[in-house]
Parts: C-alpha cells; structure tokens; sequence
C-alpha cells in the first residue's frame, strides 16, 4: 500500500497520541471523522498500523534493574540463532528480543527486582541459553527520550 | 510499590496484547462485569502501572525501513557535557530513544530512517556533530519483538 500526505498527517497524529478519539484525530488532521476513520481501518487492514498495545512501567510493579545484553552467538552452529531465541522467549523477566547486523548478534532487555534478583537471572537464566559466545551488559540509569514519534 | 492479584495481571497480558479492547469486552473474556473491569483499568492506569499506549506499526510500510541502534561514548564526561549532549540528542527528530547506559558505552541512540541513505545523512549531520561525541558503534536492526513480561 502506498501512503499519501493525509496518512502521514494522521500516523504523525497517532504516534503522538495512540489514545486519542477518531474524532479529535480527525478535527487535529483536519479530516472529517467520517474519512479519518475509513483512513485508520485502510492503514489497519494493509498493516501499516498492527494494533496497539499499553505500555507497563515495571518499577512501579517493583522491578528496579533493567539490563541491556548484548550477545555474540557461535555462529558455527547452523541453528544456534532460533535455539537462543526459542529459549529466551521462555524467560519472564526478558521484555525485548532483537536481532542485528553488527558486532551484536542479539540483544534481550532484562529486568530484575533489584540487583540481589539480577545476578540470579543472570546465572540461573540468562548464561544458560544455548551457543553464547560472548556477552556484555548495560545497565540502565535513565530513560532521556522514549518517543515513538517519527518525522513523517 | 503496587500489589496486583491474578486478575489485574490477566488485565495487562490482555491489554499488552491489545490496548483497544474495550472494558466489556476485556470483562467478558475474564469473566467480570464491565464496570468491574473498567474499575481496575482505571486504577491501574492511575497508579501509573499502565504508563501510556503504543501504537504497533509496521515502520517499513510507514516508509522508515532502517532502524538503527547506537552505543555512543563520550569524548569529555561531566556534568555540563552530559547536559549540552542529552538536550542537542533529544532534538533529533529521527532519535526516538535516549538511555543512559552504565558499562561499554555511555548512551543508548535508536534511529528511524528512512533508508540506509537517509541513516547515513542523520550519521553525518546529526550525530557525529554531537557536542562532546567519542566513539560510536552502530548496529542495524533485523528483527524485533516485545514479549509480555513477568506478569506470572
């Protein structure tokens, strides 16, 4: 599907607000609510738009760490990135998975209850999963910028 | 710290799954009242447990196929250059996330582009004119996914 000005003027709008009413969108957009609508199930049914989903503040759940950990995999083994994947997916307190062309294979976002619980998940969960090669990890101290927003 | 029982947890899986369930529908399927439902989503959303909406999008098809994850490192630490750094990289409109990071780098950077053309322009012109900039290591995103957490 190709997008026009009017999708982009409407995605623009809705990365900014996921919460917003089709009506407020469409008056923002300068739509009527009528073809706003109809855009939003356009980009909807063509996948542009997959869904939407709340996002959970995990420290206000009690979870204090999160951890960055990037992976290098033994790439000699044929299968050792859907096995490390596979088992990751099995860990709770694995948030991410994402794969890269880079220096890193894999990186997982990891969280903890606080750093006593980390170097559990870390031992008992984490070095466990199969055909690690070499691993690093970032702590991290604060989120600057988290914005889904992109300058369509 | 906010305590949930089984059903507030069964309320977030759900609704990371889908944000736009409605209350009626999410009660239905857990078998509670719509009023009930609606009662605990707005207290999970009042005790910021719930911290927002993300709208799911297939950034290829929105014309952003090029995702870019950089560790960056800076030349000059202290506190007046962490400040000058964080304010001119949370100004970049193709930077959508800026983490602090403890360990191998300083800074996190996620960068939408458009195409490894346009990554390269925000590269040149951007980044690397960022003030107190050092080392950077970019690795270019294959495949992500979120998964739902420990929510038991």
């Amino acid at each position: 599907m190709q997008i026009d000005e009017t999708d982009r003027r409407i995605l623009r709008h809705l990365l900014a607000e996921p919460a917003m009413a089709t009506a407020d969108l469409a008056e923002r957009a300068g739509l009527t609510t009528a073809t706003c609508w109809r855009r939003i199930e356009r980009l909807r049914e063509a996948g542009v738009i997959r869904g939407a989903q709340v996002v959970i503040d995990w420290r206000r759940l009690g979870w204090e760490v999160e951890v960055s950990l990037r992976f290098t995999l033994d790439k000699t083994h044929p299968r050792a990135f859907d096995e490390f994947l596979a088992a990751a997916r099995e860990v709770p307190e694995v948030l991410e998975i994402q794969t890269f062309l880079g220096q890193t294979d894999v990186r997982l976002n990891v969280i903890a209850r606080d750093m006593a619980h980390w170097q559990e998940v870390y031992r008992a969960r984490i070095l466990t999963l199969p055909h690690i090669q070499d691993t690093e990890a970032l702590m991290l101290i604060s989120t600057i910028k988290d914005s889904a927003e992109l300058p369509l | 710290m906010i305590a949930l029982d089984d059903l507030d947890r069964a309320i977030l899986r759900a609704l990371e799954a889908d944000a736009t369930l409605s209350a009626g529908a999410l009660g239905r399927r857990l078998g509670l009242s719509q009023p009930a439902c609606w009662r605990r989503v707005r207290r999970l959303q009042d005790e910021g447990v719930i911290a927002g909406r993300r709208l799911v999008l297939d950034h290829a098809a929105a014309g952003f196929g090029v995702t870019v994850f950089l560790g960056v490192k800076l030349a000059t630490k202290g506190r007046v250059s962490l400040e000058d750094f964080e304010r001119a990289v949370t100004a970049i409109p193709e930077v959508q996330v800026v983490q602090h990071v403890l360990g191998l780098f300083d800074y996190r950077l996620k960068i939408r582009a458009r195409d490894i053309a346009d990554f390269e322009r925000v590269l040149r012109r951007r980044i690397m004119t960022l003030p107190g900039l050092g080392q950077v290591e970019a690795n270019v995103l294959l495949s992500e996914e979120r998964l739902p957490g420990p929510l038991g």
